[in-house]
């Protein structure tokens, strides 16, 4: 085995601690996996950034916004840091698809103990067509493939515009970029890659919402 | 002015030919392009191949299985390899072809007088620019120009260059590292004002690549095609370029037939110097700096409690002693460790010895940088400017910078990352200019190693030869 991100070799070493849990494939060497920041401790209940208090001013905003917020929770894996910067840039932007074999393991781990039980309909965040083709594939149906239950692409996102560089008011007054194929009456979990300022999975909670889901919850690899 | 430079040049033959280029890299609308297609204009050749189980990736010649992947196609609906190895130069995958021109050859301005540079070369220098325009003429493959840290190697290229814009040749010099890249563009272009000069790198704002002098990374070499003349690669000896076997790959293919290429290096690597003695590698030797001074010569002190000094996060206690007692103590000071980690936190203890020995005053005089580090070039650019008196860093600033009147200390000189070309590199920070032409290096170890000691005999070696020219 090789580092999908260094290329050196993987050289388990086994002790007895980990001589059960060894065979689990590792994507990462050692090094490179300690590169990458966790979310710990306490965090808001609500985008799960981490937060000492309840529910972050961030969120309070959206639920005054909104009034009463669309998204029931997101739940987030990762912080936002240099080296996950690099490591997404050449993912999605690069177009290195099997860097995504990184986040499978702590994806299903993650899933496994907060979702499993809960009767959801997986759906993947869409990018526009024309982007897909560019890229070659969509990072957040990556990400949902990899789950144990199977998703459901009922969101199409009608015009591709980079939202990177809009100011966050005005990211949250464009127009919905979202549209819906087919309503979900049961519980949503939408999947993608980043949550940053939120806008983007509210989008989508927003139009899920409207059409009878009952509850939209998210689940992105990095909380930015 | 950026902007008019990189506006098209010339015809379609100027901007294309001496390329390989994935379809996307090629700003053509799909009409034109199928029809200067069935022109026979551009010719496709696939980009990976397959023999038996062995893929073979056609812009940078990766063969290593760990470097390919699978990805599924949108377009196809099958699941393709693509190379990770060049990824950074954008996605090559199997049902994507590469094309290059393969129209009406371009023809390249001949200059009459385009050197604008008015200083003067030094006897040696002089001697070297000579052998390379000798080389050029005569048409030789290959030279090499072995120079000595602070020899002045780009100016002595200037009569080369100036020869091939003469005789209407495209030119590329191509260093493997984008600080160096970003620097010579402007030395160049001000040398050579009337002619075409851009810089490219991951990331710049030049990105055409149709000027008749490009200073490119060596990755950017991946995307040409028999499109040099005359091809000068800066530092072989250095990371990466002997290291990724796809960049020699990449320098071959992008040298027309025939061609001279030049290399440049101021510690050749073992290899290199078995190919000098056995002649097969025709060179020229530069033993002297432009002032004429001699290297500074390392000097070695041991330190028996250097890796318990450094697991204690403090500077090695030979290092307190020097640092009173330095010659010239209005010199900044150049600090090397092995290690990011070591950087970091030796910064605190090192500022506090500093200013206890008065070497600062203030603690913000000293900083710590790495290759990681996002502030790098402004640390960088601080230390030039003098604000900072002392820079603590990584093997990051071990060649291409340049600081006038350095003092370099090594810690744990005898640490692996300190290999011998390293270290001539590193001792050659010190005694560039010539205000201040010495400059004490020191390596601080505690037990020396074959790397330290074969470093100082090359340094010595070339300073007997300088001597006795
Ligand atoms: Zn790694
Ligand atoms: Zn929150
Ligand atoms: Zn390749």
């Amino acid at each position: 085995m090789h580092c999908l991100w260094c290329y050196e070799e993987i050289i388990p070493n086994l002790n007895w601690q980990n001589i059960f849990t060894l065979f689990k494939p590792r994507s990462l060497c050692e090094p490179c996996e300690v590169r990458l920041s966790k979310l710990v401790g306490s965090r808001c209940r609500r985008c799960s950034r981490m937060s000492a208090v309840r529910i972050c001013k961030d969120c309070e905003w959206w639920e005054k916004r909104l009034g009463g917020d669309v998204l029931t929770c997101n739940h987030s894996i990762y912080a936002y840091n240099d080296f996950m910067q690099d490591v997404i840039a050449k993912w999605k932007y690069r177009g290195d698809y099997q860097l995504g074999q990184i986040f499978k393991q702590p994806l299903i781990d993650a899933f496994s103990s907060l979702f499993v039980n809960k009767e959801v309909v997986i759906v993947p965040v869409p990018l526009s067509e024309e982007r897909t083709l560019e890229r070659g594939f969509n990072q957040a149906k990556v990400l949902a493939d990899f789950l144990p239950d199977s998703s459901m692409e009922v969101l199409k996102r009608v015009h591709g515009e980079k939202q990177s560089k809009k100011s966050r008011n005005e990211r949250i007054f464009t127009n919905n970029p979202f549209i819906l194929t087919r309503p979900i009456e049961k519980p949503v979990l939408l999947v993608d890659d980043i949550y940053t300022t939120g806008t983007t999975i509210r989008h989508a909670a927003g139009l899920l919402r409207k059409h009878g889901t009952p509850k939209v919850y998210s689940f992105t690899l990095i909380r930015g | 002015m950026e902007k008019e430079m990189t506006l098209q040049r010339g015809g379609p033959a100027q901007r294309y030919a001496g390329k390989l280029l994935l379809r996307n890299e090629i700003p053509l609308d799909e009409n034109t392009f199928q029809q200067m297609l069935s022109a026979k204009l551009f010719t496709p050749v696939p980009s990976i191949t397959r023999k038996k189980f062995r893929y073979h990736c056609r812009r940078c010649g990766n063969q290593e299985r760990k470097l390919f992947a699978d990805i599924p196609c949108q377009l196809c609906h099958k699941t393709h390899v693509y190379c990770r190895n060049c990824i950074e130069m954008g996605r090559v995958m199997e049902c994507k072809s590469l094309y290059y021109w393969s129209g009406n050859k371009p023809v390249w301005p001949v200059h009459e007088n385009p050197c604008t540079w008015e200083g003067e070369l030094t006897r040696l220098q002089q001697l070297a620019a000579e052998r390379m325009m000798e080389a050029l003429k005569g048409k030789e493959k290959e030279l090499l120009i072995w120079a000595v840290c602070g020899a002045g190697k780009t100016e002595m290229l200037y009569p080369g260059i100036t020869e091939a814009l003469k005789l209407g040749m495209r030119i590329c010099i191509a260093s493997p590292r984008a600080d160096v890249v970003r620097e010579l563009k402007p030395r160049l272009q001000h040398a050579f004002e009337s002619v075409s000069v851009e810089a490219l790198y991951g990331g710049s704002t030049d990105k055409e690549g149709t000027a008749q002098l490009i200073i490119a990374t060596t990755h950017q070499l991946l995307r040409y095609k028999e499109a040099f003349d005359l091809l000068i690669i800066d530092e072989i000896d250095a990371f990466p370029f002997h290291a990724d076997p796809s960049l020699p790959f990449a320098a071959r293919r992008a040298k027309k037939s025939p061609s001279t290429t030049i290399y440049l290096t101021a510690t050749p690597r073992k290899q290199q110097q078995i190919l000098l003695r056995r002649k097969k590698l025709p060179h020229i030797f530069v033993p002297v700096r432009y002032h004429g001074h001699p290297l500074p010569v390392p000097q070695m002190k041991m330190t028996f409690s250097l890796k318990k000094d450094l697991r204690k996060n403090m500077p090695p206690a030979a290092f307190i002693s020097w640092i009173g007692q330095r010659k010239n103590p209005g010199r900044q000071l150049l600090i090397f460790v092995p290690a990011i980690s070591m950087a970091e936190n030796l910064l605190h203890p090192i500022a506090d010895v500093l200013l206890q020995e008065k070497v600062i005053e203030d603690r913000k005089k000293v900083d710590a940088v790495h290759a990681a580090d996002p502030d790098r070039k402004d640390k960088v650019l601080k230390f030039r400017a003098k604000e900072l008196t002392v820079i603590i860093t990584t093997t990051i600033l071990e060649r291409g910078v340049t600081f006038p009147s350095v003092d370099v200390a090594i810690f744990d000189a005898g640490h692996e990352v300190f290999e011998e070309a390293a270290l001539v590199q590193i001792a050659g920070r010190a005694g560039r200019s010539a205000d201040d032409p010495t400059g004490e290096v020191i390596f601080f170890h505690d037990g020396k190693t074959e790397a330290m000691v074969k470093a100082i005999h090359a340094i010595k070696q070339m300073n007997k030869l300088g001597g006795r020219l």
